[in-house]
Parts: structure tokens; C-alpha cells; sequence
């Protein structure tokens, strides 16, 4: 068996557990943008002058705003999905243990999971592109590119994880992950208010960090401000992080598999 | 099961039962603290969450919008605004996590209370036990997030002290509430109710990060239906000193939610574990 053709087998079993719940995820999936948007982007955003808009890049709140919650939700999806679910099919429900008695390779788990970290998340940022539209937030028909870069950005963060959750004996760290990486980059990867803010030294750390390079990416294509010039190193930072994650969670998982 | 072992004791009076459970129910804590020990990662990773949100957007956020109007027209600074709004919502999540998702572990999974109600405790020592759990949790967070407030200069005013007290009766409604809600669950998809309707709207709607004013008179009212409203409220009226007579309703909200929530807690958990 080819591992497209395996990691096609993973992704379907994915798929029939998710059958029965897919509704309830898109009625969320449409539900937190709208409620994050109203809150944080009307709500914030009455607070801030029109002067006060030239450290938005002279956009309205709400209007830069939306894509770094786009980003986020990326990030957030990706990770969650890639730790407690993770966890339970290596040790709790030992579901790979019995997969891996069939033809099918970690390397096979790794890229089903993978793929369907991108579906998941190819759904909720278009529903998420459909609710910015509605608001009145997309400039560019190029914003639709948005949806592939939120999925870039979800198979970067989930292939991570998926090597974190592979060295794992209990869930105590994921609270440690989710607390202390997911948090502070949800809150100062330029999400909710520019880097410029910052002072010099955090500034290069966030420079540094992946979150900050897919709001860059998804902002730039849902306003038409795109940076031509950095577009492509952010798009690379996120490649290669993908790339490394998904190395490192196969190299892991097997070790894991089997001891 | 309670009402036997007191019913062996005819002579108690129902002053001193009640406080036999309440002495009774710190085993509940106790065993909550042991299992901790070695998770204490959870909880407290638990305390950097509002500080994050307060450096995050009170600074951030603050740095470019600065001061705030509030409903008497007196204005603050940004930080100090958000700020005692994290205290509220760090008392809120401490009390519901533990409420929500390790009861509900301890109910269906763990069936810890099963066999917790082969001893001399009851279904009142149980939901008491946890509470006082909760309690601690949240007063750990409120705590922090004050001794950060206090040299930022985010505490206002003297009445500031009493933000502790406030924030407890806040853990104390949100504990009861977990306890109530916790009990209706089903599955761990369940979670996606309380957490993605109630609890998250919540946080973002009730005043947290911008004043409610900004919105229609009717959504307005509604806003100040909810429990977490009163919480903000109250605490940021004793940081900020703008604390008046007309707060004391939310006082009184919040303790009338309480009893509502645990005597709902209380019922269903009997219901649930006694079969």
C-alpha cells in the first residue's frame, strides 16, 4: 500500500467518527468568529479613535482584527486537535496500537492525521472567510487564497504537536502548551494589536515565532496589503516548520509505537 | 445517606449537622489537593492566563486607546479598566474548569463519588467539598492577579482590598453553577455547550474589554442578566473606588445565584449518584 493510499485509510476512519458531529462544528465554526468579531472587533474597536487607526494601517479595528482571529483559529484547531485526541488514540483508546496491526505505517498515521487537520481546517477558515465577507472585512477576491495558508498554518502547528503529544506519558503538559505557547502567541503575534506596540527585543521574538508569520500572510490577503517582498519568507517560515514538524512526529510516534 | 448518620444522632442540633458536613467536607478538598500534587502545572499555569490577557490587551490594547469613559463619565485608564474585569473572569474559569470538566470526570468516568459515598459523607459533603476545592483554585488566581494590579497601579482605590472577597463570592456562584450544569452532560462533546454558549460569550460580552454601553439598550439588559456582568461590576467598582450603593445589587445577584445554582447542584448530583 502506497502512503497516500494508507494515510487516505486514516483520514477516512477520521471522517466517520466525524460524521456524526460535523454539524455541531460548523454551527461553532460560524458561531466563535461572529461572537470574537462583535466583541473584540466592534467592541474594541469603538474605543479607538480615527486618528488612532494609523497604527491599524489605517484600517478600521474590526477590519484588521478579523483575519489575526482567522489566523488564530488556525492555530487553535490545529492544536487542539493534535493533543487530547492524539493522546487518546496512542494510549487511552489505543486505536493506533490496532491500526498499526493492519499494512498501515506510523508514517502512514502521521500523514492521515495530517490531512485531516488541513480538511478540518480548510472548512472553518472558509466558514470563517464567509463571516469576514459578511462584515464587510474582504478586499480582494485573493483572500480565498487565505484558506490554503490557514491550512498551511494548521498542518505546521498540528505536526508539532503531534511529535509533542508523542513523547507524552499524561495530559499535564498540554495545559503547560496550551497556557503558556498558544496563549501568548494568540495574544502577541499581532493578532489583537501591532507588533509596533512592543518593545524592540519582544518584537524580534515575535519575529521569530509562527503565528505571527500566518497573520502577516492571511491579514495581507484579506485587506489587498500583502508585502510582496516578505510574503515569501513567511510562507517559507511556515513550510519548513511543517516540514520539520512532520519529520520529527513521525520519528517520534514510531519510537513511541513501539516501545 | 447523610440523613441516616444523623438520623443515629437524634440529639444534633441542625446548626451543629450543618457544620458537622461542612468540617466533613474538607476530605473532599484534601483529595483534590493529593491527586494535585503532581499536576500542579495545571493550576498553576492557571495564574499567568489573565496576566497574559492583561499585558496583552490591557497594555496593547491600552497603549493605543488609553483611558476609558465609564457610565458616570469618569474616566480611567485602559489597564485599569480591563484589568479587575481579568480578576472577575480568572475567579470565573478557575471555578468552572474545575467544576466542569473534572466533576464531570469524577461523575462518569472516574466514578470517584461512588465510592466516595461509601464513607460517612453524602451527596451534601460532596457538592460542599468540591465547592470549597473550587474556591481555593479561584482564590489562588484572584490573589495573584491582585498582587500583579498593585504595583502596575491598577488598584484605584483602598476599597481595592475587598476585590478578594468579591472575586470569591464570584468563584462561589460560578462553582455552584458548574456543580448544577455539570450534571446535565453527557459526553465530552457536551462541553462545546457550556464552554462555546455560555461561558466564552460570556467573557467576551459582559463588559470585560469595552464598556456595554456601547450596545443597543436591549442587548444592554440582557448583558446585565448574566451572573459574570455582576462579577465585573462589583470588582471593578471597589478597585476603581467608583463603587456606590446601586453595586449592592449585584451583591445580592450574585448570592441569590448561588443559593439557586447549589440547590440545583445538590438535587441533580443525588439524582445522578443515588439510583
Amino acid at each position: 500500500m502506497t502512503l497516500a493510499i494508507a494515510s487516505t485509510r486514516v483520514f477516512r476512519r477520521n471522517w466517520l467518527v466525524y460524521r456524526r458531529l460535523w454539524h455541531r462544528s460548523i454551527a461553532f465554526g460560524f458561531l466563535q468568529p461572529l461572537m470574537f468579531l462583535t466583541a473584540m472587533g466592534v467592541g474594541i474597536g469603538s474605543l479607538i479613535g480615527a486618528q488612532q487607526q494609523d497604527a491599524f494601517g489605517g484600517f478600521p479595528y474590526l477590519h484588521w482584527l478579523g483575519p489575526g482571529l482567522m489566523s488564530a483559529m488556525a492555530m487553535q484547531t490545529a492544536t487542539f486537535e493534535s493533543t487530547y485526541p492524539i493522546m487518546n488514540k496512542i494510549m487511552w483508546g489505543k486505536n493506533y496500537e490496532a491500526m498499526l496491526s493492519t499494512p498501515l505505517s506510523v508514517r502512514s498515521l502521521v500523514g492521515g492525521e495530517l490531512a485531516w487537520v488541513a480538511f478540518r481546517i480548510g472548512t472553518l477558515a472558509a466558514v470563517f472567510l464567509l463571516v469576514l465577507a459578511a462584515f464587510g472585512i474582504v478586499r480582494s477576491p485573493l483572500a480565498v487564497l487565505a484558506v490554503p495558508v490557514a491550512m498551511l498554518t494548521g498542518v505546521a502547528f498540528s505536526a508539532c504537536l503531534i511529535a509533542f503529544t508523542a513523547t507524552q506519558r499524561n495530559d499535564v503538559g498540554f495545559s503547560a502548551i496550551f497556557r503558556f505557547v498558544v496563549n501568548p502567541l494568540f495574544l502577541f503575534s499581532g493578532t489583537f494589536f501591532p507588533l509596533t506596540q512592543l518593545p524592540d527585543a519582544l518584537r524580534a521574538v515575535a519575529w521569530a515565532t509562527p503565528l505571527f508569520h500566518a497573520v502577516e500572510l492571511i491579514r495581507g490577503l484579506v485587506l489587498d496589503s500583502l508585502d510582496l517582498a516578505t510574503a515569501p519568507l513567511h510562507l517559507a517560515y511556515l513550510l519548513v516548520m511543517a516540514g520539520i514538524g512532520a519529520y520529527l512526529a513521525d520519528r517520534l510516534l514510531k519510537r513511541r509505537m513501539a516501545g | 445517606m447523610a440523613a441516616e448518620t444523623t438520623a443515629l444522632r437524634p440529639s444534633a442540633s441542625p446548626l451543629a449537622t450543618a457544620w458537622a458536613r461542612l468540617w466533613r467536607s474538607r476530605r473532599m478538598a484534601q483529595r483534590n489537593i493529593l491527586v494535585y500534587r503532581h499536576q500542579w502545572i495545571i493550576i498553576l499555569s492557571g495564574v499567568f492566563e489573565p496576566i497574559f490577557y492583561l499585558v496583552g490587551i490591557g497594555l496593547g490594547i491600552g497603549a493605543i486607546v488609553r483611558e476609558v469613559t465609564v457610565a458616570d463619565g469618569t474616566v480611567i485608564p485602559y489597564a485599569a479598566f480591563v484589568a479587575p474585569a481579568l480578576m472577575a473572569t480568572a475567579a470565573m474559569n478557575g471555578a468552572v474548569f474545575e467544576t466542569i470538566f473534572n466533576v464531570f470526570f469524577k461523575l462518569n468516568y472516574a466514578k470517584t463519588y461512588d465510592g466516595v459515598l461509601a464513607t460517612p459523607m453524602g451527596i451534601t459533603e460532596i457538592a460542599l467539598g468540591e465547592l470549597i476545592w473550587a474556591l481555593l483554585r479561584a482564590a489562588l488566581y484572584a490573589v495573584a492577579m491582585f498582587l500583579i494590579m498593585l504595583p502596575m497601579g491598577l488598584v484605584l482605590s483602598p476599597l481595592g482590598i475587598l476585590t478578594i472577597p468579591a472575586a470569591l463570592l464570584v468563584a462561589a456562584s460560578f462553582a455552584a453553577a458548574g456543580l448544577a450544569g455539570t450534571s446535565y452532560l453527557r459526553t465530552v462533546n457536551d462541553f462545546d455547550i457550556p464552554m462555546g454558549l455560555v461561558v466564552m460569550p460570556m467573557f467576551l460580552f459582559s463588559g470585560t474589554f469595552f464598556p456595554i454601553t456601547i450596545f443597543p439598550e436591549p442587548i444592554q439588559v440582557a448583558i446585565q442578566l448574566t451572573p459574570l456582568y455582576h462579577g465585573i461590576n462589583l470588582i471593578r467598582g471597589l478597585s476603581t473606588g467608583l463603587f456606590d450603593a446601586m453595586d449592592l445589587l449585584s451583591v445580592a445577584y450574585l448570592v441569590a445565584f448561588f443559593a439557586i445554582c447549589l440547590w440545583i447542584a445538590m438535587r441533580q448530583m443525588e439524582r445522578r449518584l443515588i439510583k
